[in-house]
């Protein structure tokens, strides 16, 4: 194996930097986010949260049977608030919160919210489009379900929750640098050999850069 | 103040940990509590400890890849996690499930449901230091595990969906093999009860211990019999039916207080309600094909969806977000019910005794693999 000439097997000089993340073919520029078919009149739910907080709900959608509301960060809470005590709605379980990330569009992130009602049985999601370092109000004081929920957010994304009880990374360590499941971030690391024996590590990795040119 | 005597025993709150690595807390959860003598005061749970980032891994694989990775969550009850999975794709591609596929895959859920249930209550027995219930558990989920083995090949992660069906009809004899041990496990439940359900240890460690109420539970976000067992009427299976589900009969058990016995009670039942549904679908399983049909290369058109089903813990939801360009979703989001359901554990466990701890983590049925995925 170690017959072919590898290049300076142990260069201390060289820092290992971190593998750069792969570009994104053609990263599209947002999930489409259909709007309804011309003969689906909405249902009254929504015809509710447009009527009562008139310019909240900018756009509406309906893609497979479930319908999106789309509003802006600096009216979610009322949104919400609504959605929770209106008696047309009463959407008062927050399945999950959760986020998406765009890269190539200018706000970057959706946060989706899916709701559902005990009582009336039915599902509504509800998203807002951020920007990087734009600040999400929390409704973990409308939906005390949401509290851990939006602080994955905040780990996996970096979605600038603001107004949070307890905003802390969750699933990853405290001190971790950067939010795994942007778009950005590269799937796989250094590995554990980087912290064991960097020069064995440095080697094998020029070993495979070698390799593949033939 | 300062001429003031110093007290004989220091009375200072006291911080421990408890976990990651602690028989009790069925995992490598940790729970740091501040307590007043025997009472907790507050407590932190940390997560992440099994963080294996499965959501960015199953963004980077294919459609059909992913069923094997969900079977990696809550590893105690792989099939209902393949059923979730499978039937989000296939609500994102508008495709048709033969009868015949839908009766197996309730039944497979519904023999999941008892794998993961049996394992729950052999767990959460012995934790209170019921050993024998614990063999005894363990004695019926190995039958389960049986009947998987020899319908897929495998006894933990069983790969036992496809996208649009199946991949294998039930072998022969099968079915008789099922009803045989819906015999056995009926009269073996009464042995778990019997041990359990009238014993005034059991009673005095679940009763009262963990009392959460039914708007409480909602808020909070619990599903699944943690919340039944604060009497919200709640279950999937009946107000959104999925695979075969509202073509059977079977009744939702509630309960009373919302306390940990009654999430015993409500599980307990819930073996009963299982071995109901898999009799009907035995009963009525029709012929026909086990596979739809499906397009050769999986690629939903653009488009997101948001799908939930009754698994053993609550409600697994699935949000994928499809490009319509590539074989592997854009954003693949699961929502865990372990995870939602310890939240509230904070809640439930102030004011309680160190012993109870084990107790609630316990009754709330949490699987690691599934909280950090």
């Amino acid at each position: 194996m170690a017959d072919e000439p590898a290049p300076k097997p142990a260069a201390p000089a060289a820092r290992p930097a971190p593998k750069p993340a792969e570009p994104k073919v053609e990263a599209p520029a947002g999930p489409p986010d259909p709007p309804p078919p011309d003969g689906l009149a909405p249902p009254a739910i929504v015809t509710a949260v447009a009527e009562a907080l008139p310019g909240a709900v900018t756009q509406v959608s309906h893609w497979v049977g479930d319908w999106t509301v789309i509003t802006t960060p600096d009216r979610l809470v009322e949104v919400c608030r609504f959605l929770r005590d209106d008696p047309r709605a009463r959407l008062d379980f927050c399945s999950d919160v959760t986020a998406s990330d765009w890269p190539a569009r200018e706000r970057r992130f959706d946060v989706i919210y899916c709701l559902y009602s005990t009582s009336l049985c039915h599902r509504l999601r509800v998203k807002v489009r951020a920007g990087d370092g734009e600040p999400v109000p929390s409704v973990s004081d409308v939906w005390p379900a949401a509290n851990w929920l939006e602080r994955e957010v905040y780990d996996m994304f970096g979605v600038e929750i603001v107004n949070h009880p307890d905003r802390r990374r969750i699933l990853m360590p405290d001190q971790w640098q950067g939010h795994p499941q942007r778009k950005d971030y590269p799937l796989e690391g250094p590995g554990e050999l980087l912290l064991e024996d960097p020069i064995e590590w440095l080697r094998i990795r020029n070993q495979v850069a070698a390799t593949d040119i033939e | 103040m300062a001429d003031a005597p110093r007290p004989m025993f220091d009375t200072d709150e006291l911080v421990i940990n408890m976990g990651p690595q602690h028989p009790s807390t069925h995992g490598v959860l940790r729970v740091v509590l501040r307590l007043d003598g025997e009472r907790v005061v507050d407590c932190d749970v940390v997560i992440g400890y099994l963080h294996r980032g499965i959501e960015k891994l199953c963004e980077n694989r294919d459609y059909t890849q992913i069923v094997l990775i969900t079977d990696r969550m809550d590893y105690v009850a792989a099939a209902t996690n393949n059923l979730g999975y499978v039937e989000t794709v296939e609500k994102l591609m508008g495709l048709e499930v033969p009868r015949r596929a839908k009766y197996i895959r309730t039944i497979l859920a519904e023999l999941q449901r008892i794998a993961s249930h049996a394992l729950w209550l052999a767990t959460h027995a012995i934790d209170l230091g019921a050993m024998t219930v614990f063999l005894y558990c363990f004695r019926e989920r190995e039958l389960v595990l049986d009947l998987f083995e020899e319908y897929c090949g495998a006894r933990l992660t069983y790969n036992a969906m496809r996208i649009g069906g199946l991949p294998f009809d039930l072998p022969p004899g099968w079915d008789g093999k099922v009803r045989a041990f819906c015999a056995i496990l009926e009269q073996k439940i009464v042995e778990y009860e019997v041990l359990l359900t009238h014993n005034r240890i059991w009673l005095e460690r679940t009763r009262g211990i963990g009392v959460i109420s039914g708007p409480d539970a909602v808020a909070i976000g619990l599903s699944g019999p943690p919340l039944r067992g604060s009497g919200v009427m709640r279950d999937i299976r009946k107000h959104e039916p999925y695979a075969a589900y509202d073509e059977f009969e079977f009744d939702v058990p509630l309960g009373l207080a919302g306390d940990t016995y009654d999430r015993y009670l409500i599980r307990i039942e819930e073996f009963y309600q299982s071995i109901r549904i898999i009799r009907q679908a035995l009963d009525g399983l029709p012929e026909g094909p086990i596979m739809g049909k499906v397009p050769r290369l999986i690629k939903p058109p653009a488009g997101e969806t948001y799908h939930a089903i009754e698994s053993p813990k609550g409600e697994i939801g699935y949000f994928i977000v499809a490009d319509g360009k590539s074989a592997s979703p854009y954003r693949f989001r699961v929502r865990p019910p372990s995870f939602c359901n310890l939240q509230a554990l904070r809640q439930l466990i102030r004011g309680h005794l160190v012993a109870d701890v084990v107790a609630l983590i316990g009754s709330i049925d949490v699987v690691l693999g599934e909280v950090d995925r």
